[in-house]
């Protein structure tokens, strides 16, 4: 601020008299569309948090094997069914650290089971980043490390243990692995064969709509379950772990692309009579590349939103086969067959934490159906 | 008579989806390398028993197995003779089941009729719930019955239906006195239809209508509701408020009519889930319909018993979408028959 001689006060910034021409209208509308969505997302708080929570999970998948205390198949013959056991901090008021009350089985000759009794009078404290059993980070990566582990000679089941003393805890971080899996590679194969066939259907439609038309109108309207099924049953029993869980997560992608192709289609019916195709297309660009780079961009987003909400079909889809023991089979571990366990209701109401591993199913698919909506609200920005 | 001019020809695009679906089911049923009889021929062959040999090589050429496939699917629909003539689906033949040694037909017998009746039950169950739940969340909406019915929706779309199953079956019977397991108490089983009877079949579909209906209702009650909203917000529901309607007039009088047809169309495409469901949730409950069957036939291979259960399930479907599609265009004038189709 310089004051002038006559009395006035003047502003030293340089002045720009083509600065109100440049100026944006409305900066906030003008910036790039990712920016825009994302301003949208961060509203919608519980789709946010859901989304956090996901990429949580994701993330953990390659360290299970470092933050669960147990391998997956790891058994304890002295501790079948053994109920939860709580970590504690304080013994008879003092603080001591996070301990457990060593367990001890002894048999009950009244209803023959075996019951728990904690050692009260013994607090042990647990082990941090203690070596235990040998397992592979990341699926390569030896190491026997693991970031925390029972004291000597005392057992840590945070969640139980199952049928064969096996850590429910563990076993849930490590069927995580193929059960959040599962639901990527279906989506993949269904994203794939959707965007293909729902394009080719839209773009060039006549003949090859009609066809390709009855054939997503024959598939939307067979139970999915019964087909599954048979598709399942049709995988040879000695395959090993890991090809049956590829065929399965390609058997449940398979039998979802209708839904995304009927979807891509119609998007397909209004937008190629827009303009900019008609230019593309006059300057001579090929169907190929006007549906890669003119179509397609225009409704992805729509399109991620979709699959986010049609993953935790897949997620239930893999976990009811293999609670029906038609998807993966022991020793492969995933929720669903752990769910196995608990089939009956004798073992629901006498071991109530074998079904431990539905609440992560329950969450998991309650993050994913929140983050789709999230995403599916905010993807239009400039829709108030 | 326009309307029976679109039955007829929903009818004969069902029966043509039904006969591409049948080329489908008979190469599912058929991926799995070898047949049952094939495995148990080499299984009595192992073990030396010729005389189970014979008979299995005896059923073999009786069903026709030692054929090419595309005969093979044609005598088991009826469409060329085997070496019975013709006797296949069409003509009322559903095959021999080899694992249990009987007729399909035998069987799957009184369960056919189960089926129906708990999709039916369960489809009734959905819109019993939505409606009133739907219509109150968006009256309502924003408000404490909003948010409480939509996490009971979300929970209901998220919790696997064969946990739910189990857990209902627990509680219903600590709390209630729910029966646990089948449809009906073992006493009546086989016994010709009897008001007892149909009494035990009521209470003991209570568990599972509830199960397989959930998921269904929150996914209608979820849709319901936003249509209501998108016509809630429309200048004419202002008129009528401004006229001095009562609140719940208004809202049956304009504007859930207008809801009410995605309603109707939608639950051509909640039917095969609600099927799929039904299936799952026979397993768990020990529900006596074709559910555990088919488990067990698609288990040991068994060709004929798979292949009809898996037609019988499409044709329940495709009936469903075929009598939802009419009475929508029964319900709404405005639909046109011809232009339908695109």
């Amino acid at each position: 601020m310089t004051q002038l001689p006559d009395g006035r006060y003047v502003d030293d910034a340089p002045y720009d008299p083509q600065a109100s021409l440049q100026q944006l209208e409305r900066r906030d509308l003008d910036a790039p569309n990712w920016v825009l969505i994302w301003r949208k997302f961060k509203t919608h708080k519980l789709g946010l948090f859901s989304g956090l929570f996901l990429l949580l999970s994701y993330l953990m998948l390659p360290f299970a094997g470092f933050i669960a205390p147990y391998t997956p198949n790891e058994r304890n013959g002295d501790h079948l069914y053994a109920p939860p056991q709580a970590v504690h901090f304080f013994h008879e008021g003092e603080f001591k650290g996070p301990f457990i009350y060593p367990i001890t089985a002894e048999p009950d000759l009244e209803t023959f089971q075996w019951k728990f009794i904690p050692d009260i009078s013994d607090p042990q404290n647990l082990r941090f980043f203690c070596k235990g059993d040998d397992y592979k980070l990341a699926g390569f990566i030896p190491a026997d490390t693991h970031l925390f582990c029972a004291p000597e000679g005392a057992t840590v089941f945070l969640w139980g243990s199952d049928r064969l003393g096996r850590d429910v805890f563990s076993r849930i971080l490590y069927g995580a692995q193929l059960s959040l899996t599962v639901g990527l590679i279906g989506i993949t194969v269904s994203f794939t064969l959707g965007i293909l066939f729902g394009s080719i259907a839209g773009y060039f439609g006549g003949r090859t709509d009609w066809i390709i038309n009855r054939v997503i109108e024959i598939l939307r309207s067979l139970p999915e379950l019964p087909l599954w099924l048979a598709l399942s049953a049709a995988v040879p029993s000695n395959w090993s772990p890991v090809a049956v869980f590829f065929v399965i997560s390609i058997i449940l992608g398979i039998l979802d692309w209708p839904g995304l192709a009927r979807a891509v289609r119609a998007k397909f019916l209004s937008l190629r009579e827009e303009e900019y195709v008609r230019a593309a297309e006059m300057m001579g660009a090929g169907s190929g590349r006007v549906i890669r780079k003119h179509l397609l961009p225009n409704f992805m987003s729509h399109l991620i939103a979709s699959a986010t909400l049609s993953i935790p079909a897949m997620i239930l889809g893999e976990t009811a086969l293999s609670f029906l023991g038609l998807g993966l089979r022991a020793p492969a571990v995933s929720w669903g067959v752990m769910l196995n366990d608990a089939q009956n209701l004798a073992s629901i109401e006498i071991y109530p934490w074998t079904a431990i591993p539905m609440l992560p199913i329950i969450v998991v698919v309650l993050a994913f159906n929140f983050l789709g909506d999230g995403l599916r609200d905010s993807l239009d920005p400039y829709q108030q | 008579m326009v309307i029976l001019r679109y039955a007829i020809y929903r009818f004969i695009t069902m029966l043509l989806t039904l006969l591409v679906v049948s080329v489908l089911v008979f190469a599912i049923i058929n991926l799995p390398p070898g047949d049952y009889l094939s495995n148990q021929i080499a299984e009595l062959q192992a073990s030396g028993q010729s005389a189970g040999v014979a008979k299995a090589e005896f059923l073999r050429t009786e069903y026709a197995l030692d054929r090419p496939l595309w005969q093979q699917y044609m005598i088991w629909m009826g469409f060329m003779p085997g070496p019975h003539g013709f006797s296949g689906i069409i003509q009322g033949n559903f095959g021999w089941s080899f694992e249990f040694d009987r007729p399909v037909s035998e069987i799957v017998g009184e369960s056919l009729w189960l089926t129906v009746l708990v999709n039916l039950a369960a489809v009734l169950f959905v819109y019993l719930v939505a409606l009133p739940l739907g219509v109150l969340a968006a009256a309502r909406s924003r408000t404490w019955v909003d948010y409480s019915s939509a996490f009971v929706g979300y929970l209901g779309l998220a919790t696997p239906n064969f946990l739910l199953a189990l857990i209902m079956f627990y509680y219903g019977h600590k709390l209630f006195d729910l029966p646990i397991g089948g449809l009906m108490d073992p006493g009546f089983e086989g016994l010709p239809m009897s008001w007892e009877k149909a009494k035990s079949i009521l209470i003991h579909l209570i568990v599972p209508t509830f199960v397989i209906g959930t998921s269904g209702a929150s996914a209608m009650m979820q849709r319901l509701r936003a249509n209501m909203l998108d016509e809630l917000g429309k200048p004419y529901v202002e008129t009528a408020i401004a006229k001095g309607m009562s609140p719940s007039r208004m809202l049956y009088k304009y504007p859930l009519r207008v809801a009410f047809n995605p309603f109707v169309a939608d639950i051509g495409n909640l039917l095969p889930s609600m099927v799929s469901g039904s299936v799952l949730v026979s397993v768990v409950l020990g529900l006596q319909t074709i559910g555990p069957s088919l488990l067990t036939a698609l288990k040991t291979q068994d060709l004929f018993l798979s292949g009809f259960i898996l037609m019988f399930v499409a044709l329940l479907t495709l009936v469903g979408t075929m009598i939802s599609d009419v009475l929508l265009v029964l319900l709404d004038p405005r639909i046109r028959y011809e232009g339908r189709e695109t």
